[in-house]
């Protein structure tokens, strides 16, 4: 590679498989990359960014990566003797077993709570790998009832989100739902009017279309002001 | 050269170390997890591979399924509108053999131990065909591997070097392919990666000798460093949907 790459960058960057992101011991392969000598190497397709010294790839493409924590929507897709097996659109299927839930469930009573195709927000409580552990014992979590879902590209939830939460919450604020948003690209809308679900659905479709703009936020509430004439 | 030619350009006016025009796109295919294109050549006379990747995804059979690492699959399809004289749809003997040596070519650059038991699945057609498909697929492929996130350690970059009586060409089209007179044709398709400009292909149709086997190889690596030049812009040049 030129001598430029090799040039501390602080802006972020795309960068391709195989490329030299930055050069020096002084700095720290995070998420994607990985060390070559001097040389921090990209693994994967992304934005290259640098927070320090640590240096990482945000993915831009590709299929949703299960990690503990992350808050899912899932669509159960079948029931075993001690849990639910539950779809989240990776390779992988989650599980939720009966001791995940909030309070004490018979095994014979299962299918009231939980039966195929019913949807959940869950938590992931663990990654193995066979599976994806979930639990629903949480604020928040718990069966999806009323309202609508809808489906987005899983890279796009970081912008849906917003900076510590700013976009999601103007969302809620002007539509006046409820939304829970799925690490996974699922996203549920409940509200009381259809009129305040579409106008939900309607904003996040705008955020899908140009995703990544300085200040989207402020343009956001310029479209919600559009929107209610 | 190995021996002074009596040409001095090829048939299509192109000097012997010159690739034909490239164009390289990713995103193409907006139901994939990532895909792209790739031709080399313009017009009537190009040959265009599309590729789209799939996964990591269940993978069915299950008894294929690995616990230790994911797998690659790969298809290569010749369309049926793709030659002149309409080509037979469905698998055949060259596009499975052309499929697993283009497994190969990629297999070694990505990183699948994270995702054990699955799949990612490559899909490449070829939409029109004048020699040199099987390069233009596995570039298109590593394009789309990269465009769907697959952790890989560097791109592919894949050329056909052939040789004309006695001269060496880069990126042969279909006249080339066909040349009858003298030693006859020879075409070698290799591909390089493109960090450690490791060899992870190489097919050789026709008969060389090894000191110009040698030189073909060094050929072929600089050529496929330009390819690798033009997949990268085009992977970074997704300004669509990225804007900074």
């Amino acid at each position: 590679m030129d001598q430029e790459e090799k040039t501390v960058k602080k802006k972020r960057e795309i960068v391709v498989p195989g490329e030299i992101i930055v050069s020096g011991d002084e700095f720290l392969p995070g998420d994607g990359t990985e060390r070559d000598g001097k040389d921090i190497v990209s693994k994967r397709y992304g934005l290259s960014d640098e927070s320090g010294r640590l240096v990482k790839i945000i993915p831009l493409s590709g299929v949703f990566t299960a990690r503990r924590g992350n808050v899912i929507i899932g669509r159960v897709s079948d029931l075993t003797f001690n849990g639910w097996l539950v779809d989240l659109g990776v390779a992988s299927n989650g599980f939720l077993p009966l001791a995940e839930c909030p309070r004490y469930i018979n095994q014979n009573d299962m299918a009231e709570h939980f039966s195929i195709d019913d949807l959940m927000v869950a938590k992931i409580s663990g990654v193995k790998g066979r599976g994806i552990d979930l639990t629903i014992k949480g604020r928040g979590l718990g069966k999806v009832e009323k309202g609508i879902i809808i489906n987005v590209n899983s890279n796009k939830v970081p912008r849906i989100i917003g900076k510590e939460g700013s976009m999601i919450s103007l969302i809620k604020e002007k539509s006046g739902c409820d939304i829970t948003v799925g690490q996974n690209g699922l996203i549920w809308i409940k509200g009381n009017k259809i009129e305040d679900e579409i106008l939900a659905k309607n904003a996040i479709g705008y955020i899908e279309e140009k995703p990544f703009i300085e200040g989207l936020t402020d343009k956001m509430e310029g479209w919600f002001k559009e929107e209610k004439k | 050269m190995a021996e002074k030619s009596k040409y001095t350009k090829r048939p299509d006016g192109r000097k012997f170390e010159e690739l034909r025009k490239m164009t390289a796109k990713v995103g193409v295919v907006k139901e994939a997890d990532g895909s792209a294109m790739f031709s080399f050549g313009e017009g009537k006379e190009a040959t265009t591979a599309f590729a789209a990747v799939y996964g990591p995804r269940t993978l069915h059979p299950q008894h294929m399924q690995n616990p230790r690492t994911g797998i690659l699959r790969v298809n290569y399809d010749m369309l049926s509108f793709s030659v002149n004289e309409r080509a037979r749809p469905g698998p055949n003997k060259r596009s499975k053999e052309i499929s697993e040596v283009s497994k190969w070519a990629l297999g070694n650059v990505l990183e699948l131990k994270d995702f054990p038991n699955t799949v990612i699945d490559v899909f490449i057609s070829i939409t029109q065909a004048n020699a040199s498909t099987r390069c233009a697929g596995i570039n298109a492929a590593s394009m789309a591997l990269a465009h769907a996130g697959v952790p890989m350690k560097e791109l592919v970059g894949s050329v056909s070097i052939g040789k004309m009586d006695r001269t060496l060409v880069v990126d042969v089209n279909k006249k080339e392919e066909d040349y009858e007179e003298g030693e006859g044709p020879t075409d070698i398709a290799m591909a390089f990666t493109s960090r450690g400009q490791n060899v992870s292909l190489m097919q050789l149709d026709g008969k060389i000798r090894p000191k110009e086997l040698k030189e073909a190889v060094e050929m072929g690596q600089k050529a496929a460093m330009e390819i690798i030049k033009v997949q990268t812009k085009a992977l970074k040049d997704v300004r669509g949907d990225v804007k900074k």
